[in-house]
C-alpha cells in the first residue's frame, strides 16, 4: 500500500484518503462559452507524466494538492491548496444583479 | 504402547514431544502420532504413504516436500478442505480424509482415468466442451465433481480472525542462515528488525541439511545464530509465519495462526531461500518419491524413517548429504543415481564412497515401478547419452524411497510481488536474481549462495546493505561475498521424457513432457501463454517445481535460448489464505444517537440511514403497517417526537458566512435576517442537486446549516473544497456528531414545548414559521427552528448530543398527558409526501437540476454565481427532458405503484415513479414521478407500468396533497 505524505497529518497509508481529480482552475463563468464550462466541468486531461490533483485526508477532511507522476505512481511533492490558490476569488456581478 | 514401525530413536533438534501421543483417525483408520508431528509425519511413521489422489488422473500421491510448498499432501478436514497435510499439526480426535477420489483412497473407482490420460490432451476441457452453446452449464458440474479440490463444510462454526498492525525499520523474510545473519547485523547497527520464518523453529536449512560429512557444521551454525537473534532485543521474532505478499512501500501482510499482520517496513530483506527440484521421468509422482530435503526433513524434525531402501539421484554434493543421513538413520541405500559423468571429490561425497554405497554415475532415473496400488517399489536406471537422452535401462534397483537432489530453484514470489525479476543463468544452471526494486534486498539461496558460509556472508552483507540504506553508521567493510551463482549446484538438465509418458513437469495439474510440448505445437510458445494454456504452474504449488522445467522444454522445444524465455512471474498471495484473515474481526462502524437506547426500549424497528441506525416505525415487525398508520394520525391531529440527531450540522462562522452560503446553495441568503431559517438546496458542478436542508441565521456571521443523513460528510468536504479555492473569511465547522435533535410536531406541539421552554416566547407572531432561536428547553441549551418538513406547526430542537437522551425525556415526560407518540422514517417519510416535499437521492438522481425537480423557486437567478448556476443555465436552453409532478391514481382502489416503476407512452419509457404511497389523511394514493413536460399540467393522464407489466392510471396532482396554503404549518 503506498503512503500518501498528507501535509497536515504527515504520512499516512493511501486509503485513508480520496483522489479528487487533476487541479484545475475554474474559468469565469460569465465570459466562458458553454462548450468552455462543459470542457472545465467534465473533461480531464488525463496526461502521463507529473499531474497535479486534488487530495483530500479523509478522517480530518483535509484538502491538499498532490503532484503525482501518473507514468510510475510516484507522489513527488504534496503542499497545501493555498500554495496554488493563494488569493480570494470573486465573481463579477450579473448586469443588474444584487448581492 | 507399540512403537510405530518407522520412528527413529529421538533426533537432535526434532519437534516432536515422544512422552505425549496423539490420537487421529485417516480414512476413518485411527493412528497414534507424537504432540508435535504434522498429520503426514504422523502418517509416515506409520507406513502409511498414499495422502490424496491427483486432480486430473486420480493418481495416488504422497509427501514431496514436507515442506508445505506442494498440492500431493491436500487433505480433506471435517471443517475444512485443501489442507497441507505436511505442516498441519495433529490434534487429538482429529478426522483427516485424502482428496480427489470415489470409494475408497487406496482403490479409486475413478483411477480409470489415469489409462484414459492420452484422450484428456492439454486444453481437452477447451476444445470439448464448449459445444454446442450451453454445453459448458451442463458438463461443468460432472467435470468440477471429478476434478474439484476439497468439499466445503458449510456447516462449520464461525471462527475468530482479526488483524494487526506494525512496523519496523528492517523486516527479514526467512530465518535460515542468511536471514538469521541479516538480522543479527542490522540490529546490531541499531535498527529495530522483524524476522519473520514460516517455519515453527528458526533456522530454515541449518534445521535439516547436512553440510558436512559429520552432520556438525549445521547445528554449529544453527545454535551460534538461533542464540544470537534470541540474545537482541531488538530483534522480533514471528515463527509460524507466513509473508503473503510484498506490496507497494514495502507493506507486508503476514499471516500467522488467525492473525493478519499488516507491517511497514523501511527495508526488506528477502532470504526466502530456494526450493528443491524435482526430476522429471517416468512415474515421478509415485509416493515414495520425494526430494532429498523432504526426506530430511522426516528424519530430522519428526524422527521418521521415510522409507526402509532408498535411492539417491543427484547432480550435487547435497545429494550425497542425503544419503548420509538416510544411511545414519539406519536405511539401505540401494544406490546412487548421479547424472554427473564424474562425481568430483568433496568432503560429503568422499564420505559416502567410504561408506561402500554403490554409485551409478552419468545415470537417469527411467522408470520408477509402482505396485498395484501405485506406491514406488523399484527404479529401472539408464546410462545417459546426451541431453535427456539415455541408453535402454540396464539397472534395476528395489527401492521403497527416492530421493531427488539435483538442484534448486531461487523462492522468489516475494521478489516478483515486488517487481523484481529473474533470468536464467547459465553457470548457476537456474533462475538469477536480475533485478530488485529500491528497499528490498535479496540474500542467501534467493539470491544464488548455495554454499553455507557463502550464505551466511551473504545475509551479513545484506544486513550491512539494510543498515547502510537507512542511514545507520556503518559498522565496518560489508563482506566480500564470493562464489554466488557458482555452478555444481544445479543440473542442467534433469529432464528424462519416456515415450509412455507419465513424466510429470507438473504434479498439481498432472501435465506431463508431452503435454507441454503439444501446448507449444499449438502455438503457445510463449512462456506466460503456455502457462494459461496448459495450466501449469497454476496449481496450489504456483510453479514452484515446474517453472524451471517448463522453461527448459520451452526453450529446446523452440529452439530459443533460455536467457530469452525467461520465468513466469508470480502474483500474490504466496500461499493459500483463508477469506476469514482477510476480512479479520467484523467490522462495520453504526453510528447512534444519543436516543438509540429509548428507541430500543420504546420498541422500535430499526433501519440502516448511512452509517447511523433510524427508528422505521415503532412496534412490532407484524404491526407495521398499523404502526406506521397511527403514527402519521398523531402528528396530524395532535403531536409526535421524531429523532433527527442523523442531520448534519454545519456551523459557518466568519464575515463571508452569507457571502459562502450563496456560492455553495442556489437561494440567497445576503439578506436573510438574524433569526430567520431559509430552505437551501445544493447543487454540484453539472448543475444536479445534491443536498438540502435549512440555513439558520443566529447572527451576521453566523449560519447553523443542516444537511440530509447521508450527505452531511459529503456537503462538509465539498464546502471545504470550494473555499480551499474561493479563500473566503470563513471557518466551517462538520458539528454534526455535537448535536442531537428532535422534531416535535403536530397541532398540539406548541403546548407541550410551552410546558418545557422557559425563556423562548412561543406565540406566533414572537416566534414565526421559519424562526430561529436560541434558548433553553428543560434547562439544556438548544436551538429551535420552526420548520415543516411534515406539514405541521412543529419546532426542530437541537441540543448537545450529551443532553439528547435527556430532551427525549423531558419532551415525552411533557406530552404524555396529550397523548405524545414518537414516530419513525417510514411515518415521516409519508408526511413529507403529503407535503410534496422532495428527498434528495429518491426523488432526484445524478442527472437533476433544480427545474426538472420543479424547483425553479429556490433558485436565486440574480446572484452573481453559485456552484452549478452555469450547468443549469447551459442546460435550460434546450427544452426539459422531463420534470417532478405529484400525481395521484385514477382507480381509487389500486394500490400505489413502487419505487421506479416506468411512465410508459406508446409503449416507450418516458418516466418513473420516484416515491408513491397510500395517505391516510387523504385516503389515497399519492406519489411523485418523473414525466415529460407536455404531460405536466394538473389533470393530464399518465400510464404507469406496475408488477406484473399491467398498467394503471395516474393523474397529474400540483403538490402539496394536504394543506394547500401551509395553514397548518405556518400556524
Amino acid at each position: 500500500m503506498k503512503i500518501m505524505p498528507c501535509p497536515l497529518n504527515g504520512p499516512r497509508n493511501i486509503t485513508e484518503f480520496a483522489c479528487a481529480g487533476e487541479v484545475r482552475v475554474m474559468p469565469d463563468p460569465a465570459a466562458a462559452s458553454d462548450a468552455a464550462w462543459a470542457d472545465y466541468v467534465f473533461m480531464e486531461t488525463n496526461g502521463a507524466g507529473i499531474v497535479r490533483e486534488w487530495w483530500c485526508h479523509l478522517p480530518t477532511s483535509y484538502w491538499f494538492i498532490a503532484e503525482r507522476n501518473t507514468v510510475t505512481d510516484e507522489i513527488v511533492h504534496t503542499y497545501p491548496a493555498g500554495d496554488v490558490f493563494s488569493a480570494r476569488r470573486d465573481f463579477a456581478p450579473k448586469p443588474g444583479g444584487g448581492a | 504402547m507399540k512403537r510405530a514401525p518407522f520412528r527413529l530413536p529421538a533426533q537432535i533438534g526434532e519437534r516432536i514431544d515422544r512422552s505425549r501421543t496423539v490420537s487421529f483417525s485417516f480414512e476413518g483408520r485411527t493412528y497414534d502420532g507424537l504432540a508435535g508431528d504434522t498429520i503426514a509425519s504422523a502418517l509416515a511413521s506409520h507406513g502409511v504413504r498414499v495422502l490424496s489422489r491427483s486432480f486430473k488422473y486420480h493418481r495416488p500421491r504422497g509427501a514431496l516436500t514436507m515442506a508445505g510448498q506442494d498440492a500431493n499432501t491436500l487433505v480433506q478436514l471435517t471443517e475444512e478442505p485443501n489442507v497441507l497435510a505436511d505442516t498441519t499439526p495433529i490434534t487429538g480426535g482429529l478426522e483427516v480424509r485424502g482428496q480427489n477420489y470415489s470409494g475408497s483412497l487406496a482403490w479409486d473407482r475413478d483411477a480409470w482415468l489415469n489409462a484414459v490420460g492420452r484422450f484428456l490432451p492439454v486444453g481437452f476441457y477447451y476444445k470439448a466442451f464448449y459445444k454446442p452453446l450451453g454445453a459448458w452449464r451442463r458438463w461443468e458440474p460432472v467435470i468440477r465433481a471429478r476434478a474439484g479440490l476439497g468439499e466445503v463444510n458449510l456447516d462449520t462454526a464461525h471462527r475468530y480472525y482479526d488483524k494487526a498492525y506494525g512496523f519496523s525499520d528492517v523486516a527479514v523474510i526467512g530465518a535460515g542462515p542468511a536471514g538469521l545473519s541479516a538480522a543479527l547485523e542490522a540490529a546490531r547497527a541499531g535498527l529495530d528488525v522483524l524476522l519473520v520464518e514460516e517455519n515453527p523453529v528458526l533456522g530454515g536449512s541449518l534445521t535439516y541439511a547436512r553440510f558436512d560429512a559429520d552432520g556438525a557444521l549445521g547445528r554449529q551454525r544453527l545454535a551460534e545464530l538461533a542464540s544470537a537473534v534470541r540474545a537482541e532485543s531488538r530483534i522480533t521474532v514471528m515463527t509460524g509465519a507466513v509473508c503473503q505478499g510484498l506490496l507497494t512501500e514495502n507493506w507486508l501482510p503476514i499471516i500467522q495462526g488467525n492473525r493478519l499482520h499488516k507491517v511497514r517496513a523501511r527495508q526488506v530483506v528477502l532470504a526466502t531461500g530456494s526450493v528443491e527440484q524435482p526430476v522429471v521421468f517416468r512415474n515421478n509422482d509415485a509416493p515414495g518419491v520425494m526430494q532429498g530435503s523432504a526426506a530430511q526433513r522426516l528424519i530430522r524434525h519428526y524422527g521418521v524413517r521415510p522409507g526402509r531402501r532408498a535411492v539417491v539421484v543427484t547432480g550435487n554434493a547435497d545429494g550425497y548429504g542425503v544419503a548420509l543421513d538416510l544411511l545414519d538413520a539406519g536405511i539401505e541405500v540401494a544406490g546412487i543415481l548421479d547424472l554427473r559423468a564424474t562425481p568430483p571429490h568433496e568432503e560429503r561425497t568422499d564420505a559416502v564412497r567410504a561408506r561402500n554405497v554403490a554409485i551409478y554415475p552419468r545415470y537417469a532415473p527411467w522408470e520408477a515401478r509402482r505396485s498395484a496400488r501405485g506406491i514406488l517399489k523399484g527404479l529401472s536406471a539408464a546410462p545417459i547419452v546426451g541431453h535427456g537422452k539415455c541408453e535402454p535401462a540396464d539397472v534395476r534397483l528395489e527401492c521403497d524411497l527416492l530421493c531427488m537432489s539435483i538442484g534448486y530453484a531461487p523462492t522468489a514470489q516475494l521478489l516478483h510481488y515486488a517487481g523484481g525479476s529473474v533470468v536464467y543463468d547459465r553457470a548457476a544452471a537456474t533462475f538469477a536474481i536480475k533485478s530488485a526494486p529500491a528497499g528490498v534486498i535479496p540474500a542467501g539461496s534467493l539470491d544464488g549462495a548455495y554454499d553455507l558460509e557463502t550464505a551466511i556472508a551473504d545475509g551479513r552483507r545484506a544486513g550491512m546493505q539494510a543498515a547502510a540504506g537507512l542511514g545507520a553508521p556503518s559498522r565496518g567493510e560489508p563482506p566480500a561475498v564470493r562464489g554466488k551463482n557458482a555452478s555444481g549446484w544445479n543440473h542442467p538438465w534433469p529432464i528424462f521424457p519416456h515415450p509412455r509418458g507419465k513424466d510429470f513437469v507438473d504434479f498439481d495439474e498432472d501435465l506431463q513432457v508431452k503435454d507441454i510440448r503439444n501446448a507449444i505445437a499449438e502455438g503457445y510458445d510463449h512462456i506466460e501463454l503456455l502457462k494459461r494454456f496448459s495450466t501449469a504452474g497454476m496449481g496450489p504449488s504456483q510453479g514452484r517445481h515446474t517453472a524451471l522445467s517448463l522453461a527448459r522444454i520451452t526453450a529446446e522445444a523452440t529452439g530459443r535460448e533460455l536467457e530469452i524465455i525467461g520465468a513466469t512471474t508470480a502474483r500474490p498471495p504466496y500461499s493459500a489464505e483463508k477469506f476469514g484473515h482477510l476480512a479479520g474481526r467484523g467490522f462495520e462502524p453504526v453510528r447512534l444517537s444519543a436516543m438509540h437506547h429509548r428507541h430500543l426500549e420504546a420498541g422500535a424497528e430499526m433501519m440502516p440511514a448511512g452509517l447511523w441506525l433510524r427508528p422505521a416505525y415503532y412496534g412490532p415487525k407484524d404491526r407495521r403497517e398499523a404502526a406506521i398508520r397511527e403514527e402519521v394520525e398523531a402528528v396530524r391531529a395532535n403531536v409526535g417526537l421524531i429523532d433527527v440527531s442523523t442531520l448534519g450540522g454545519l456551523d459557518v462562522r466568519g464575515p463571508d458566512a452569507a457571502e459562502f452560503l450563496n456560492r455553495m446553495y442556489t437561494f440567497a441568503y445576503a439578506n436573510q435576517q438574524v433569526g430567520r431559517a431559509r430552505y437551501v438546496l445544493m447543487c454540484d458542478q453539472t448543475g444536479a442537486i445534491i443536498d438540502d436542508g435549512v440555513a439558520c441565521r443566529f447572527h451576521d456571521w453566523h449560519f447553523y446549516v443542516t444537511a440530509t443523513t447521508g450527505g452531511a460528510d459529503r456537503v462538509y468536504q465539498t464546502m471545504l473544497w470550494h473555499n480551499a479555492q474561493w479563500r473566503l473569511d470563513v471557518d466551517i465547522t462538520n458539528a454534526t456528531a455535537a448535536y442531537a435533535g428532535v422534531n416535535l410536531a403536530g397541532p398540539r406541539s406548541r403546548e407541550v414545548l410551552a410546558k418545557l421552554a422557559t425563556d423562548v416566547d412561543l406565540s406566533a407572531p414572537a416566534f414565526p414559521y421559519m424562526g430561529v432561536r436560541m434558548g433553553t428547553v428543560a434547562g439544556i441549551p438548544a436551538r429551535l427552528l420552526r420548520v415543516g418538513f411534515v406539514g405541521e406547526l412543529g419546532y426542530e430542537i437541537h441540543v448537545p448530543a450529551s443532553a439528547g437522551e435527556a430532551l427525549w425525556d423531558a419532551l415525552l415526560w411533557a406530552g404524555a398527558p396529550l397523548g405524545i407518540k414518537p414516530f419513525g422514517v417510514e411515518a415521516q417519510r409519508l408526511l413529507r409526501l403529503e407535503k410534496g416535499h422532495i428527498i434528495v437521492g429518491q426523488d432526484t438522481d445524478g442527472e437533476t437540476h433544480p427545474y426538472m425537480a420543479d424547483m425553479g423557486w429556490a433558485i436565486a437567478k440574480k446572484k452573481p454565481f453559485f456552484v452549478g448556476a452555469r450547468a443549469i443555465e447551459a442546460q435550460m436552453k434546450r427544452p426539459l427532458q422531463r420534470k417532478l409532478v405529484g400525481f395521484t391514481l385514477v382507480d381509487p382502489a389500486e394500490p400505489p405503484p413502487e419505487e421506479c416503476h416506468l411512465v410508459i407512452r406508446e409503449g416507450a419509457i418516458v418516466g418513473r415513479v420516484t416515491s408513491a404511497a397510500f395517505s391516510p389523511s387523504l385516503s389515497r394514493v399519492i406519489g411523485l414521478a418523473f414525466v415529460p413536460p407536455e404531460q405536466t399540467e394538473p389533470g393530464a393522464r399518465f400510464s404507469i407500468k406496475v408488477a406484473g407489466g399491467r398498467m394503471i392510471e395516474a393523474q397529474v396532482v400540483k403538490p402539496p396533497f394536504l394543506d394547500p396554503n401551509n395553514a397548518r404549518q405556518e400556524g
